[in-house]
């Protein structure tokens, strides 16, 4: 087998590395890659979703997994999937959804694979409900930093399962994956958009919502000010008795990376308001397929490209319950006077915390937006991370580009475990990343 | 298509565990046929034939086949065709050792010529009785453009695959009297196991491609096909390149 030099990029694009990429099309060849590696360690790149460096290795090895990419097993009685570890989330959801299931928890993107929502413990718009992808996890096939297969169950391993739900790749490499989804009666929700005219109408309509609906989920307009500081359009949904069409869309594909200056606080600032206007003041309501309602950013393919050369960051943090009105409040202070302006961001709420040592839910609100890589992003970045850390919040890693190593230690409670059970299978560090060394993870 | 009629369409995929088969499978099963998986992988095969019938409801199978082993072709043809009510056939299988690793061990170019050549030979001629007995039906072969001169950097498996694409030539001729298609599938580049971290790759198709590009070329019977298309154009500029300056060319 060989391998390839290459350069990678989060999905953010503002952070890239040059790595020698292997690319197994089954699992005995992610053992030779393994056995390959140097003294840069290894780590697995997926679908390269993650925003920041977490799948990323300058000068060291990394094995894609994404011709790993099989639905080897399901069983549509019970409701479970045995997975390779490169099947997308969407291919996974549109042969659940002819079945009558949907995948338990999915991130807004149907590319991100079944493996990088395992190593991210990601959440969806029903993490009230329904937890994160961990809980609905019934064992992995770990590929140990050694190169033995050991399946990994939530009781009879609980350490290492702890580790690798959230673990960002630093448990070897999931060669494959067993799944419990969730029985639903069509492809399709019912959802509601509503406006909320500033952040205390937007908290008390979620505190509402994350109790009554399946999904919940809030767009918040970061650029609005003063009296609509924190307005934005809140869509909740429930599984709907009525399958609808679900047209094969051709996804449009942005042609080329968009010039720097096309994202400006103008332009950012003139697309949310029509976003927000978008929705009648009473609201609306209406019944979508399942996919387009989750992955409304799938129809664009690339559509990080809008952020022209220099790329950008996302900054994702979650804050508990009775912290969030102030911390998000200044949270948003901060944001919308450095006025660079993100488009789109999101505001929802978190049900409980996750089965990973790393896992970033928590109760409470978490908050996502992304910022073009433009001078001075840094020390937004860096004010968001101190009022984070100020009100018992923690970041999250599948967005991070950008945290510093203190914070990260501060922010997750539980790292002497995970960095004990690291210490146990990889005492020799193969396992490696530019988002471990800039962290600190291994200490 | 005359003499199809309701019967059940099976296509036999040869070389199973290759990337661009993978794709093929699932890109015919889609489609509505039903799939024979063949090959030496069982473990791979199985995964495969599993994520198939998941993604597409079709009956997938799995056998073991090995071209290197011709004596077992004729039992091999004789089973592949019981188990289908209609066969089509899509050969993948190959090897590519690099000419340098050839010149420094003769056992790889007899590989080369065992696999690409005899193998493919040995096997599609224990397959034709039975696509003859049809009267109908296609075969695909994935030969390569490196058939189409031979290359210093290349010539073994070129040669192989240029044998192939004559015995292809006569083939044809024979089942075509039968109502069987023959299609000679000419890649460039694919992005498969074999390409990748190889250098000067360039026009790179993905599997997929390739699969519905083979899948077309099989239902309007072509007779070669270069996939994708344009190959056709460099392959003709490199077949006209005098041989004086050829030889002295570092391709
Ligand atoms: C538009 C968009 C919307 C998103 N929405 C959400 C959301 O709603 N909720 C949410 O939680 N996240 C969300 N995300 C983030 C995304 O879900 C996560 O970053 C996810 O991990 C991406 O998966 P991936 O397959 O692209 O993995 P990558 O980004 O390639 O890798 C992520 C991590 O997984 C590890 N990994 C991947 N495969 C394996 C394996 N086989 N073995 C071991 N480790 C492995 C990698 O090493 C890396 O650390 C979103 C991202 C985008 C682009
Ligand atoms: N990739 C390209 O750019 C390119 C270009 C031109 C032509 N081609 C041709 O396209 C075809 C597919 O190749 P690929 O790119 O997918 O390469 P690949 O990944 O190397 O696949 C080759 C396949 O051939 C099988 N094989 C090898 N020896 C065999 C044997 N003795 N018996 C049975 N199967 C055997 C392999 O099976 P195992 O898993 O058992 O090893 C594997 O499935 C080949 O014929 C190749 O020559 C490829």
């Amino acid at each position: 087998m060989r391998a390839r030099n290459m350069e990678l990029c989060g999905w953010g694009r503002a952070l890239a590395a040059t790595v020698r990429a292997w690319r197994p099309e089954r699992v005995p060849a992610v053992q030779q890659a393994l056995r390959a590696g140097r003294d840069d360690g290894v780590i697995a790149y997926a679908g390269g979703r993650s925003y920041g460096d977490a799948p990323l290795n300058g000068g060291g090895d990394v094995i894609l997994t994404g011709r790993l990419n099989r639905i080897l097993a399901a069983d549509w009685k019970a409701g479970h999937v045995v997975c390779e570890p490169g099947v997308t989330i969407g291919d996974l959801m549109r042969a659940a959804l002819r079945h009558g299931h949907a995948v338990s928890v999915t991130p807004g993107t149907g590319f991100a694979t079944v493996g990088g929502c395992i190593a991210n413990d990601v959440h969806g718009k029903n993490h009230d409900r329904h937890g994160s992808f961990g809980d609905h996890v019934d064992w992995i096939d770990l590929m140990l930093p050694g190169g033995e297969i050991r399946r990994v169950t939530p009781d009879g391993e609980p350490d290492l399962f702890a580790a690798t739900v959230g673990g960002i790749g630093l448990t070897g490499i999931m060669v494959a994956a067993g799944l419990k989804l969730r029985p639903v009666k069509s492809n399709a929700v019912l959802m509601k958009e509503t406006r909320a005219r500033n952040l205390d109408e937007f908290l008390a309509m979620q505190e509402d919502a994350r109790n009554r609906n399946t999904y919940v989920v809030g767009w918040i307009d970061a650029t609005a000010r003063g009296r609509s500081l924190g307005r934005g359009i809140l869509e909740t949904a429930d599984d709907s008795p009525d399958t609808v069409d679900a047209p094969m869309r051709r996804r449009k594909r942005m042609p080329v990376e968009m010039p720097g200056f096309a994202m400006n606080r103008l332009s950012v600032g003139v697309f949310n308001a029509l976003y927000y206007h978008r929705v009648p003041r009473g609201g609306r309501e209406r019944h979508a397929p399942l996919t387009q309602f989750l992955y409304p950013l799938d129809a664009i393919e690339d559509w990080n490209l809008l952020y022209g050369k220099r790329g950008f960051y996302q900054f994702q943090c979650a804050l508990p319950d009775a912290e969030s009105p102030v911390g998000l409040r200044k949270l948003m202070e901060a944001i919308s006077q450095a006025g660079t302006g993100s488009f789109l961001a999101v505001l929802k709420t978190l049900g409980s915390e996750g089965k990973g040592h790393l896992s970033f839910p928590m109760r409470g609100y978490t908050l996502a937006l992304d910022f073009p890589a433009k001078p001075g992003v840094a020390e937004l970045l860096g004010r968001l991370e101190h009022i984070t850390l100020d009100h018992g919040g923690r970041i999250y890693l599948a967005k991070d580009g950008a945290m510093k190593a203190e914070s990260f230690a501060a922010m997750y409670p539980k790292l002497g475990d995970f960095r004990r059970v690291l210490d146990g299978i990889d005492p020799d560090r193969v396992m490696q990343s530019d988002m471990a060394r800039r962290l600190k993870i291994r200490g | 298509m005359a003499g199809r009629g309701e019967q059940r369409q099976t296509w036999l995929v040869l070389g199973a565990s290759s990337s661009v088969a993978r794709a093929f499978a699932r890109v015919v099963a889609e489609d509505g046929a039903d799939v024979i998986l063949a090959g030496r992988d069982m473990d791979d095969m199985r995964g495969t034939a599993g994520d198939v019938s998941i993604r597409t409801g079709r009956k997938v199978d799995v056998l073991s086949f090995d071209a290197e082993d011709p004596a077992g072709h004729e039992a091999f043809a004789a089973d592949a065709g019981k188990r289908a009510e209609f066969l089509n056939v899509f050969l993948a299988f190959g090897a590519m050792p690099e000419q340098e690793e050839i010149d420094a061990d003769f056992a790889l170019a007899e590989r080369a010529i065992a696999v690409n050549y005899t193998g493919a030979v040995s096997v599609l001629h224990r397959l034709a009785p039975h696509l003859e007995a049809q009267g109908d039906g296609h075969v695909v072969v994935l030969s390569s453009v490196a058939g189409d001169r031979g290359r210093l950097k290349n010539y073994v498996y070129g040669s192989a695959k240029a044998g192939l694409n004559t015995y292809l030539q006569g083939l044809r001729a024979r089942l075509f009297r039968k109502g069987v298609s023959v299609t000679t599938v000419k890649p460039g580049f694919m992005d498969t196991d074999m390409t990748w971290g190889l250098d000067g790759m360039f026009l790179v198709a993905s599997p997929e491609q390739a699969a519905r590009a083979c899948l077309k070329a099989a239902r309007k019977r072509r007779h070669v096909v270069y996939v994708p298309f344009f190959w056709w154009g460099i392959m003709t500029i490199i077949r006209h390149i005098p041989e004086f300056i050829f030889k002295k060319m570092n391709i």
